[in-house]
């Protein structure tokens, strides 16, 4: 068996096999019900949609500020377990290229989003029985929000590769997804707007994950979009890399 | 199998290993010793591809570790210090993990797996997580994933560390019978374990290769090598040692102790201990000492150690004195 494969399912036993795994996905579950029926008001705003609006964030509105916590939850131990553990000393002796294991390890932590994320259908059977949304736009939606979970666990990985301990990898990578929310927040690109020209503006919005995954809600898969978040998980992926290699070489 | 050129690392400013060079051979056990933080992990980790070396090359079967790694860790099978292994899977999950990466599946794997749970005793705890076990237990699951591949080389960091006495028995009779076979490097701090599984050792201090040979090699080395003890009933302590020390070819004798009588004969460098001792034994005869016990001493491998490696309590300032 190829040996990505090997170690991300590993990867992904050792997720239920400690309860990491569930917890993300009850609490993912939990919170994004309560805020999507509770806060967004779903049933009020009289529409069948699941994508934010100019008046409330709906359903895939909340994932990123979720993601935001849960998602380093998920990754953190990705690599600071490893070293803490000395056990990268084992992995890396393996006829195992390094990139082959970061990978691995990568893919593991994102089939458990993307399970949480499969396991909120009873929303999209609820805005199906209560009237008749686009689909089309749902589906849109999931996908961007998968690519953005995607997007926050390669930045995980490499804090977690960082350092050994697990907090300093999760506050890490919690204050990097922040700036890649923020970047393209509309009260932080309206702050900007007054006194930074335009194009500026722009492009720091275009380093958001925001600007890209509302995009993705309306249902436009453009490859913009999609170039955006894997180009996000290869830089990361990639620095991991190095920042292996730089610490084996001492 | 194993061919280690000029090895060196450096970790910013300090030479952890410095020139480094040997080469191993199929059916050699090379034992590695030296005091704590001499460099030998870090050789250890160099030869098995975990670290880049700062200069030198280590070659593995036909491979160089630097640019052809994956088929040159491939051949080795590998016990880090500490033994690590995950502690969330089971004993026969890890070592069937490790047989995947191995590039095993289906029967072999099942077969490996079932292998090394026999080699190492660890059939009684194959279901049980690795975090539940005991040190000796973990140490045996780490080393059991160092041959389930059955390498050709085999490099054990310190593969007896935290085991008691009747596992480490188990553990050298397992390395010696292997050696017959594979390439091996072993360290460790345990110089009766040198001499007996190796069939060479390398003494290595403050990242320097200091001694290399055989084990028997090395004791010659000692200063007690060649020397022969006297062993007598009762006596004149003073007078007998007086006697010996003005036989033919003897340099000097010492009175070790008063009772039992030991006394030690140094030969001169020039004669034969055993002709030394064939003469002690005539004297001894002539004189009616009540003779107990007369060997020649092989020298002792602690003794060769001691005196060859700086105890890491002496600072550089003694040193340079």
């Amino acid at each position: 068996m190829n040996p990505t494969l090997t170690i991300a399912r590993r990867e992904l036993k050792g997720y239920f096999a400690s309860p990491v795994a569930f917890v993300v996905i009850v609490i993912f579950l939990l919170f994004s019900a309560f805020f999507t029926f509770m806060l967004a008001g779903l049933f009020e705003q009289g529409q069948a949609t699941l994508s934010q609006t100019r008046y409330s964030l709906g359903f895939f509105g909340w994932h990123p500020w979720l993601y935001l916590f849960l998602v380093p939850a998920l990754g953190m131990r990705m690599w600071s377990e490893e070293r803490r553990m000395g056990t990268i000393e084992l992995l890396l002796t393996m006829p195992v290229t390094p990139w082959q294991a970061i990978v691995g390890k990568f893919l593991a932590a994102w089939v458990v989003v993307g399970l949480a994320l499969l396991l909120t259908f009873p929303v999209v059977i609820t805005v199906n029985y209560l009237g008749s949304p686009d689909n089309g736009v749902i589906v849109s939606g999931y996908i961007g929000s998968f690519l953005m979970a995607g997007a926050y666990l390669a930045v995980t990985s490499m804090t977690s590769a960082l350092t050994r301990n697990q907090v300093v990898s999760f506050i890490l990578a919690v204050v990097i997804c922040f700036f890649l929310i923020l970047a393209g927040y509309p009260p932080v690109t309206d702050l900007l707007t007054n006194w930074a020209p335009t194009w500026f503006v722009e492009c720091i919005a275009s380093f958001s994950v925001s600007t890209h995954f509302e995009s993705l809600q309306k249902g436009i898969i453009d490859s913009r979009n999609l170039l955006y978040f894997l180009s996000v998980m290869a830089f990361s992926l990639f620095t991991t890399s190095v920042i292996i290699r730089a610490h084996r070489a001492g | 199998m194993i061919q280690v050129q000029n090895l060196r690392k450096e970790f910013g400013p300090k030479v952890a290993v410095n020139d480094v060079s040997f080469t191993v051979a199929k059916g050699e056990v090379l034992g590695f010793l030296g005091p704590n933080g001499a460099g030998k992990s870090t050789s250890m980790r160099m030869i098995t591809g975990f670290i880049p070396p700062t200069a030198g090359s280590v070659k593995v079967g036909d491979f160089d570790m630097l640019e052809n790694p994956i088929p040159a860790k491939r051949l080795i099978g590998y016990l880090p210090e500490n033994a690590p292994s995950y502690a969330d899977m089971s004993v026969a999950g890890f070592l069937g993990f490790t047989a995947e990466l191995r590039g095993m599946s289906g029967d072999a794997k099942k077969k490996a797996v079932n292998r090394v749970l026999e080699m190492c005793f660890l059939e009684n705890v194959q279901h049980q997580s690795v975090e539940t076990l005991s040190k000796g237990y973990r140490h045996r699951t780490c080393f059991a994933q160092s041959i389930i591949h059955d390498p050709e080389v085999l490099i054990l960091d310190e593969p007896t560390d935290g085991l008691d006495p009747n596992q480490k028995h188990e553990v050298r009779t397992l390395i010696k019978k292997m050696g017959e076979t594979k390439a091996i490097i072993f360290s460790t701090h345990i110089l009766e374990e040198v001499e007996a599984v190796c069939s060479r050792a390398i003494i290595i201090d403050r990242g320097t290769i200091v001694a290399n040979g055989t084990p028997r090699d090395l004791k010659l080395r000692s200063e007690q090598a060649g020397a022969i003890t006297v062993k007598i009933v009762d006596g004149d302590g003073e007078g007998i040692r007086a006697k010996l020390s003005h036989l033919n070819g003897v340099d000097r004798a010492t009175l070790i102790s008063q009772r039992p009588l030991t006394l030690r004969v140094f030969p001169k460098k020039n004669s034969g201990s055993d002709d030394v001792a064939r003469a002690i034994a005539d004297l001894a005869f002539q004189e009616r000492w009540p003779l107990q016990g007369l060997h020649v001493e092989e020298g002792r491998l602690d003794e060769v150690f001691r005196a060859i490696t700086l105890p890491d309590t002496k600072t550089k300032k003694e040193e340079t004195k």
